[in-house]
């Protein structure tokens, strides 16, 4: 299938959606829908570089909360636009502020993608241990560097107040869902272009063998830069919007672990080797956790997440698209005419396409 | 055989000139206290067919290493075709026409045997050409170096399937399938039977015929004796003997080593 | 009045130091050793706090001494997390990626079990060296944290022995680096990886112990440990258990030193701050192999 038909076919299921929701009425179902979109993107992001490449990255919160502070930055700034005047700079300031929250999404996911070069840069000439364990450490010192700095509101938190109502689109919840189905559109696309890509048989090659990768001509520290910078602006851009929607923003939810929980849960269990199984898991991992959450307490919830990571590690790898394709494979097998069908990975119906 | 090999023949020709292909002078490399190379000198000409032997243990795979860039080494240098590698990653010497198989098979074992060599060439033959390779040349050239090793009907099997014979010969596919000018083969005959042994003595000896330069390492003499030009040993890191085969096999100091003091 | 501060903040970052190193010293043997990144070793080591707060409010016993007697219980726990991980990862190869995630989802899930049944109320011991504080000349050795700290060297120095002297000691620092040699000897890996493994895990029962001396605790505590463990283990090296405790003191006086002149709220990016320099320029630690 070419990309564009991709791109229109998920427009219009987006589309649909939305309309489905505005028909019930019912605020709630943007609320909730927002939150299980945000972790589509979440998951499609940790997955181009933990299930492409194998490099786990545990902070993820440490991407989104970059995301989320710098709306909380560019809102607070716009907020005090009169204290530069109107002359001068100060009207230069005017026009630029308040800055369109499609603007800040943009924004969010350079700053976060910056951050993730730099981290990469850091530690990938290592074991993808030491990455891993470096984007911890990322998370931490980003939430301390937060805490600190009291602009942003610091442990206070800062209080974000949007319109409540936009044209077109009526409850300013509805104008952010509909932002939210554009970035998942953005990320399911990158994600299955790369796959599909030379870049994505190089991030397979990383995954499966680094050292034969290189033997084979792989520049794979410059794939992994690639990957980690791609990964972190898209984990950027979906916490860019988050001040908006919740209204009050504090390192200690920004920086909220289940972020990094559910961004390595929803790949871990969809099934990591294509773009196929983030959406899966996030979908059904997001929305059960919105009607746990409030059915039985949060804390049960993230051991029910818990325990469902480790349940698949164990014993379904390949998560839960890995158990159809299993399970495809075993019905072809049987079946006389067929020879064995192509590995997980890699159906190449369109033309190669030369990335860098 | 097709423009695959030929390709190789050609970039091999202009550089015929002048001087070895592989200078290897000083070269060590230490893990920790234990001295794994010891100021290793040889040479390797254009076009030559090299025998590289020794006991396991005595460095030959570590100096693999340091030659393609797995592995830095700390003291000489590595000259490949004229430059001095000191410093380039592994890719990077692959790209400049150095190749190696590795001892023990290493595959790309989620992907399908024929993606396994699709991979060089679009990493290292499409980048060298400056062009990108479409699909259906992709799928030629893969088809073609299958043929080579016999894997033809195994394109789209998943390594996994394959025999651990099968896994070596696709780990001689996948370094040939670089369009190298040397082409280091690091024991992909272990385990083989005699006529497996013969066809790969016989296509080695054939990529040589097009111009690559091939550095065998092995155990299995027969097969060495019969490839190499020359033959080099290496014993605990050291060079001990570089010379026709025949004369080096009964060298004293290397029947010492393999067979203990 | 100034050197009397410096000092006394060298000496609190000494103890600290001295009690990190406890806490460390699993991820020593797993990671530095293993080479097994049990990323959930601070969950243990909270277990192994929250089981010395219950046994020692209830029978009134000091909770080192509760440590100890839990220390075979620990060592079983190990063996069985270790099983899993073995049958499950090493023996398929799939460590990188998915070894990870297990330990990561278990860290996560003992901290959740936690909550559920501890609920998220601070709980602390009570011990007769909770509370005093020992004068030499102007220092100060608070002893809640003296105690653990020499009961922690000597944790040390026992387990350094036993890698050095005992057989089977040696087979594990032999196994890191030439399993199939070990094979060679009649040896079998797998059980002595287990040895190491679950002597870990036992490590973790007494750090516990000292944690909950030392401060008040709370489930989510042990994450803020994640970064120091680690930070730890690559300052000092992998693999070199004197470099632990080297870098344990430099790690526990850097944070000290901080803490009183900087401001303790910045304590938390020490640690990591720590180890993101190390990894950028010199990855292989002060000791390591």
């Amino acid at each position: 299938m070419r990309t564009p038909l991709f791109v229109l076919i998920w427009a219009i299921v987006g589309l649909a959606l939305y309309l489905v929701f505005e028909i019930f009425g019912n605020d709630y179902l943007f609320f909730a829908g927002y939150i299980v979109l945000q972790y589509i993107v979440l998951a499609t992001a940790w997955n181009i570089l933990g299930g492409y490449c194998g490099y786990v990255n545990f902070g993820s919160a440490g991407f989104f909360a970059l995301g989320a502070y710098s709306g909380v930055f560019l809102y607070t700034v716009g907020q005090g636009v009169d204290d530069f005047g109107t002359e001068g700079f100060g009207a230069l300031m005017h026009l630029i502020f308040p800055v369109p929250v499609p603007i800040i999404i943009v924004i969010g996911g350079i700053v976060a993608g910056l951050v993730g070069l730099g981290t990469g840069y850091l530690t990938l000439r290592l074991r993808g241990v030491f990455f891993a364990i470096a984007t911890l450490a990322l998370a931490v010192v980003l939430e301390t560097l937060v805490v600190n700095w009291s602009y942003v509101g610091g442990s206070r938190g800062a209080y974000i107040i949007p319109p409540s109502e936009i044209p077109i689109f009526g409850p300013y919840v509805q104008f952010l869902f509909a932002l939210m189905i554009v970035l998942v559109i953005v990320a399911l696309t990158s994600a299955r272009l790369i796959e599909r890509s030379r870049l994505g048989y190089g991030f397979a090659t990383i995954r499966d063998d680094e050292l034969a990768a290189e033997a084979c001509g792989v520049p794979t520290l410059r794939l992994k830069l690639i990957a980690t910078t791609i990964s972190g602006a898209l984990m950027g851009m979906a916490g860019a919007p988050f001040p908006f929607y919740i209204g009050y923003v504090e390192p200690a939810s920004a920086f909220n672990l289940s972020y990094a929980v559910n961004a390595i849960a929803m790949p871990m269990i969809g099934g990591t080797t294509s773009w196929i199984g983030p959406l899966v898991g996030a979908v059904l991992l997001g929305s059960l956790q919105q009607l746990a959450t409030v059915t039985i307490s949060s804390a049960a919830n993230l051991l029910i997440v818990g325990l469902l990571l480790i349940a698949f590690v164990i014993v379904a790898p390949n998560g839960i698209v890995g158990l159809v394709q299993g399970w495809w494979r075993k019905r072809s097998a049987n079946t006389p005419t067929k020879t064995s069908t192509t590995s997980s990975a890699k159906p190449s119906t369109t033309s190669g396409e030369a990335k860098p | 055989m097709s423009d695959v090999m030929s390709t190789a023949a050609t970039q091999a020709a202009p550089q015929s000139a002048s001087g070895p292909i592989l200078q290897i002078s000083g070269v060590g490399k230490r893990f920790g206290g234990f001295v794994a190379l010891d100021g290793v000198n040889f040479d390797v000409a254009r076009g030559e067919r090299v025998g590289l032997i020794g006991p396991n243990g005595s460095g030959k795979s570590t100096l693999v290493n340091c030659i393609c860039g797995t592995l830095q080494n700390e003291t000489g240098t590595v000259t490949f075709d004229g430059k001095a590698m000191n410093g380039l990653v592994a890719h990077q010497r692959t790209h400049l026409g150095l190749a190696r198989s590795f001892q023990l098979p290493r595959p790309f074992s989620s992907m399908s045997v024929a993606d396994n060599i699709r991979v060089p060439l679009m990493y290292t033959v499409a980048t060298r050409s400056g062009h990108h390779l479409s699909h259906a040349e992709l799928s030629d050239h893969c088809h073609e170096l299958l043929k080579l090793v016999s894997l033809e009907a195994k394109g789209s099997h998943r390594v996994q399937d394959l025999t651990q014979v099968e896994q070596r010969k696709l780990e001689l596919a996948r370094a040939v399938a670089a369009e190298p000018k040397l082409l280091i083969a690091d024991e992909s005959m272990a385990g083989l039977s005699h006529s497996e042994v013969e066809d790969i003595v016989s296509l080695l000896l054939q990529l040589n015929e097009r111009g690559i330069t091939i550095i065998m390492i092995e155990h299995i003499m027969r097969a060495v004796m019969k490839f190499s030009q020359r033959l080099v040993v290496l014993v605990s890191g050291k060079k001990v003997a570089d010379g026709e085969p025949e004369a080096v096999v009964q060298d004293p100091e290397v029947v010492r080593a393999y067979l203990g003091q | 009045m100034e050197l009397e501060l410096l000092l006394n903040a060298l000496v609190a970052g000494l103890l600290l130091g001295g009690f990190y190193a406890a806490v460390t010293l699993g991820i020593s043997v797993s990671f530095g050793i293993l080479d097994i990144v049990n990323i959930a070793h601070p969950a243990f080591i909270i277990l192994g706090s929250y089981v010395a707060y219950i046994i020692s409010s209830k029978f009134g016993i000091d909770p080192i001494v509760v440590a100890i007697v839990m220390l075979p219980f620990f060592y079983a726990l190990g063996s069985a997390i270790y099983q899993i991980y073995y049958v499950s990862f090493e023996r398929r190869g799939q460590e990188a990626l998915r070894g990870l995630a297990f330990f990561f989802g278990l860290l996560f899930v003992t901290e959740v079990l936690l909550i559920l049944v501890f609920g998220v109320d601070y709980r602390y011991v009570e011990a007769v060296y909770i509370g005093p504080t020992l004068h030499l000349g102007i220092l100060e050795f608070p002893l809640r944290m003296l105690v653990p700290a020499l009961v922690s060297i000597a944790m040390f120095c026992c387990l350094q022995l036993y890698l050095s002297k005992t057989f089977t000691g040696r087979a594990i620092m032999a196994v890191s680096q030439d399993p199939l040699a070990l094979r060679l000897m009649a040896v079998d890996p797998t059980r002595i990886k287990r040895v190491a493994f679950s002597i870990s895990i036992a490590t973790a029962a007494l750090a516990g112990a000292f944690l909950i001396i030392i401060q008040p605790v709370v489930p989510s505590v042990g994450r803020d440990y994640i970064g120091i463990i680690f930070a730890i283990c690559v300052l000092g090296g992998l693999g070199s258990l004197p470099g632990t405790l080297i870098a344990a003191l430099l790690l526990g006086i850097i944070e000290s030193l901080t803490s009183i002149y900087i401001g303790p709220s910045w304590a938390p990016a020490v640690a990591f701050g720590v180890l993101l320099l190390t990894l950028a320029v010199r990855p292989s630690g002060l000791l390591g192999r």
